[in-house]
């Protein structure tokens, strides 16, 4: 018995089967190329069925869309980053999200149609959609958009799409591994050569090699004691690249917060519901936004409604949950139950489980994390910088398109769009490369990992539970590294996290460990998301300005002078508790810094 | 008033075969909007962390959590204790692969089904980038959603009484996938072409009609519907071919 069970050889390997991942594992096996993708859960229960409200792409086949073009959707896009992207990355994007919708339709997403007729939108006003784009794809309004924009089922939009892309995994027979999770990179300082994974099943070891490596993983959000995502969206691929200790991490103190999580538990509630006319009410029932954000109004970007939703809840507007959280109402009931019912159907669902009938009830709503704008840092291929052979998309990278801030829409297109152009560059690299390793290598990747796993269920160094340390970094960032941040709160989180990150290094389960624990599985993944969450507070702790998402009352202004840059973070040693942060330009090619039209500076 | 909850909850883990199965007792003081997903995940996090039970989305959206609560199967995520009595028993999900307590292989089964049903679309057409997409009415999109809205989170195969007697079944998930693509005018195969798929005993015609399965979907997808349309389609087609 060797100390792992199985070696598995493939030209491309895919870690994350979502929608990014799903949609390159497609472009490789076009080509011809052997494809394994690795998935912690099945396909078809990943992160991207979660995605409800839909995907940004400027088709303008509804009247409210009528003229859009991809110059409209790049500008909306690069404000909405409060400049903080490289912009020939959003240029590609914007004009491959068209292409990437129009396959999906192709493929058999149910995409909502255009229905032809004279329409009063929520608002009074009076619209016509004619004949001629009848049955074409309709859009609805999203967040910090200039056009209705944001393609659409019901809102099942994540769910029909990642249904449809998985439909052509199947389809084509790639190989997938489900609960099988990467838990390292296999490199050599200079060429990714796979990964060691565990199996979720059993516990045993497995070792992947092949030619490419493409990191699908999503985001980080349940660092955050707070957020919408699902519960498997720890960052691990983010932190198993920078483990490598020469593949930076792209702007992490890039965090976005979602105006309207449900309260007590953070399950997301559809930007599409504002988009489709909801209003936001504080304790007197009064719609406020408008007061703040007088045209955009519940519409302005995301980064800028929570903040006004915060400072509302700050001036005692805010109603009192029994759970003791703070909190303001979503207001849908004028929508009718038939639209409730039809285009809002699965948050109509939530809500019903959370008790609220929302065609007669008030939603208890608050601003949540989100989403990760930061990310495996790659070129505009999706190539990692630092290693040969690894590539990234979707969620987990950093190419990067939504500077400080992302639009709604936006994240659900960038799956399908770079898992359509990183997929066949990888493909590219990949059939211009060979594989070679040796056993010691491999041996030498297993055994690191072994030890790991002996010392976690010894406990030689200590007694710390992994779930106590993990409960505490949530708290630490949701306290202190949140919607409005300040250098004593984050000094004073980078400094409590170095703790924990020490402390980590001390766990002893209480499980044993045996077998596919997952109990063992937390204690592997911690150290990895204790300096995830290092690099957003040190990330956020020296940018001295605001910028999107990252708001600091300490330096309220964007200050493009010292910081039109963006953050890129190394961790070269282990043992080390602090990320180096080095420093690059974002690529201005079109669209010069200048106001955004909406958010604080335009309320002066 | 707040109770303390007795959670009765079966155990195995096949990789220790010699542990037989059993149920162990957890207590757990209950606390308000507790849903099953907040109960277990305190339960494994302060009481035992070998307990062994899947959630992803923790949102109702992504099929992970379907279990046996008090005999009925059940999303773990969108059941809040409140409802139920205080003494709760779980059980895994019958009919799918055992991984461990509470976990099942729902993700293998559910992937040989729609490679079975061949759940995709089958057309002769080329995808090209320059063309717009092919039109559609809106109706026809929102009829293929609702079918779409299947979240395989097995329940309907767990409470399906001759799922339990004939193991190729393929269930009333496997049926509405039939009847999505039926509905999907993209989808250019014939009636011939699915009788030869569900037109038999393990298809469409092995339904007993007790409809368990219409009573305990979560997406609340109306499989008898749904199953009837695509017997109606199918015993045309039977006829004419007859």
């Amino acid at each position: 018995m060797g100390t792992y069970r199985r070696i598995h050889t493939t030209d491309v390997l895919i870690v994350g089967a979502g929608l990014a991942g799903g949609r390159a594992a497609i472009a490789a096996a076009e080509a011809g190329l052997d494809v394994i993708i690795l998935s912690i859960v099945p396909p078809r229960r990943s992160h991207s069925c979660a995605a409800q409200g839909g995907m940004q792409a400027s088709l303008g086949n509804i009247a409210m869309g009528y003229g859009d073009n991809t110059d409209i959707h790049f500008a909306d896009t690069v404000k909405g980053s409060d400049w903080g992207s490289d912009q020939d990355v959003v240029r590609l994007f914007c004009e491959t999200s068209p292409v990437a919708v129009r396959e999906l339709s192709y493929w058999g997403t149910p995409w909502n149609r255009v229905v032809a007729g004279k329409k009063k939108l929520p608002n009074g006003q009076e619209v016509e959609d004619t004949k001629d784009k009848e049955g074409y794809i309709t859009a609805r309004d999203f967040g910090g958009t200039a056009k209705w924009r944001t393609c659409y089922t019901s809102d099942g939009t994540g769910h029909c799409m990642l249904y449809t892309i998985d439909s052509v995994v199947v389809k084509m027979g790639i190989t997938i591994h489900d609960r099988m999770e990467a838990i390292s990179l296999i490199h050599d300082g200079e060429y990714c050569k796979g990964v060691v994974a565990r199996c979720l099943r059993t516990g045993e070891l497995v070792v992947y090699l092949s030619k490419a490596t493409l990191i699908a993983t999503g985001g980080y959000g349940r660092l955050y004691a707070a957020s919408t995502n699902a519960v498997i969206n720890e960052g691990n691929g983010m932190f198993i690249a920078q483990e490598t200790g020469i593949v930076p991490l792209g702007n992490m103190e890039a965090v976005q917060f979602h105006p309207t999580g449900i309260v007590p538990d953070w399950v997301l509630i559809t930007e599409g519901a504002r988009g489709d006319g909801g209003y936001l009410l504080d304790k007197n029932l009064y719609r406020f936004m408008p007061d703040y954000e007088p045209k955009k109004k519940e519409l302005a970007s995301r980064d800028v409604v929570s903040r006004h939703m915060m400072r509302h809840i700050l001036k005692g507007l805010g109603i009192k949950h029994p759970s003791g959280i703070e909190h303001l109402w979503l207001d849908i009931r004028h929508l009718g139950a038939k639209h409730i019912y039809t285009n809002l159907r699965e948050i109509a669902e939530i809500c019903i489980f959370h008790g609220v009938h929302p065609e007669k009830n008030l939603i208890p709503v608050r601003p949540t994390q989100h989403y990760s704008m930061g990310g495996i840092r790659t070129n505009i291929d999706g190539a990692a910088y630092g290693l040969k052979g690894l590539f990234a998309a979707g969620e987990a990278m950093c190419w990067d398109m939504h500077g400080f801030n992302r639009l709604g829409g936006n994240s659900v297109a960038e799956t399908v769009v770079t898992g359509k152009i990183v997929g066949k560059k990888c493909t590219e690299y990949t059939l211009g490369t060979t594989l070679s390793y040796s056993y010691q290598m491999i041996e030498d990747n297993v055994a690191k990992q072994k030890d790991r796993i002996k010392k976690l269920i010894e406990g030689k160094n200590g007694k710390e539970d992994v779930y106590k340390l993990r409960t505490r970094m949530g708290e630490i960032l949701w306290d202190k590294v949140g919607i409005f941040r300040n250098g004593k709160d984050l000094q004073e989180a980078v400094d409590e996290l170095r703790e924990l990150y020490k402390r980590s290094q001390n766990i002893k389960l209480k499980s044993g460990g045996m077998g596919a624990s997952p109990e063992l599985g937390q204690a592997l993944r911690l150290p990895g998301m204790i300096r995830l969450a290092i690099c957003i507070s040190y990330g956020a702790v020296t940018r001295t300005e605001s910028r999107g998402a990252h708001y600091r009352e300490d330096y309220p202004k964007r200050d493009d002078a010292n910081w039109l840059k963006r953050t890129l973070s190394y961790w070269s040693d282990l043992n080390a508790d602090l990320p180096v942060l080095k420093y690059e330009d974002p690529v201005i090619t079109e669209l010069p810094p200048g106001e955004r039209g909406y958010g604080e500076s335009a309320t002066k | 008033m707040a109770r303390e909850l007795i959670f009765n909850i079966f155990r195995f883990n096949p990789n220790t075969p010699d542990i037989r199965p059993y149920i162990q007792t957890y207590r757990l003081q209950e606390e308000p909007q507790m849903n099953l997903f907040i109960a277990l995940t305190r339960i494994r996090e302060e009481q035992d962390p070998t307990l062994i039970f899947d959630f992803c989305c923790r949102a109702g959206i992504c099929g992970s959590c379907g279990m046996i609560v008090n005999g009925k199967p059940k999303l773990a995520c969108r059941t809040p204790v409140s409802d139920l009595k205080r003494k709760i028993t779980l059980y895994p999900l019958p009919v799918f692969k055992l991984i461990g307590d509470l976990s099942v292989d729902t993700g293998i089964w559910f992937r040989e089904c729609n490679l079975r049903t061949e759940s995709w679309i089958h057309t002769n057409k080329a995808f090209n980038e320059n063309e717009l997409e092919e039109r559609m009415d809106n109706k026809t999109a929102l009829n293929i959603y609702e079918a779409d809205r299947c979240i395989e989170c097995g329940c309907c195969i767990a409470t399906c009484i001759t799922m339990n007697i004939r193991e190729d079944f393929l269930g009333a998930a496997g049926i509405n996938k039939i009847s999505r693509f039926m509905l999907d005018p993209r989808d250019n195969r014939t009636d011939h072409q699915y009788y030869e798929i569900v037109g038999s005993d393990d298809g469409v015609f092995g339904c007993t009609a007790l409809m368990a399965c219409d009573s305990y979907c979560p997406q609340q997808i109306p499989l008898q519907k749904q199953l009837a349309y695509v017997r109606r389609k199918l015993l045309i087609a039977g006829l004419r071919a007859g």
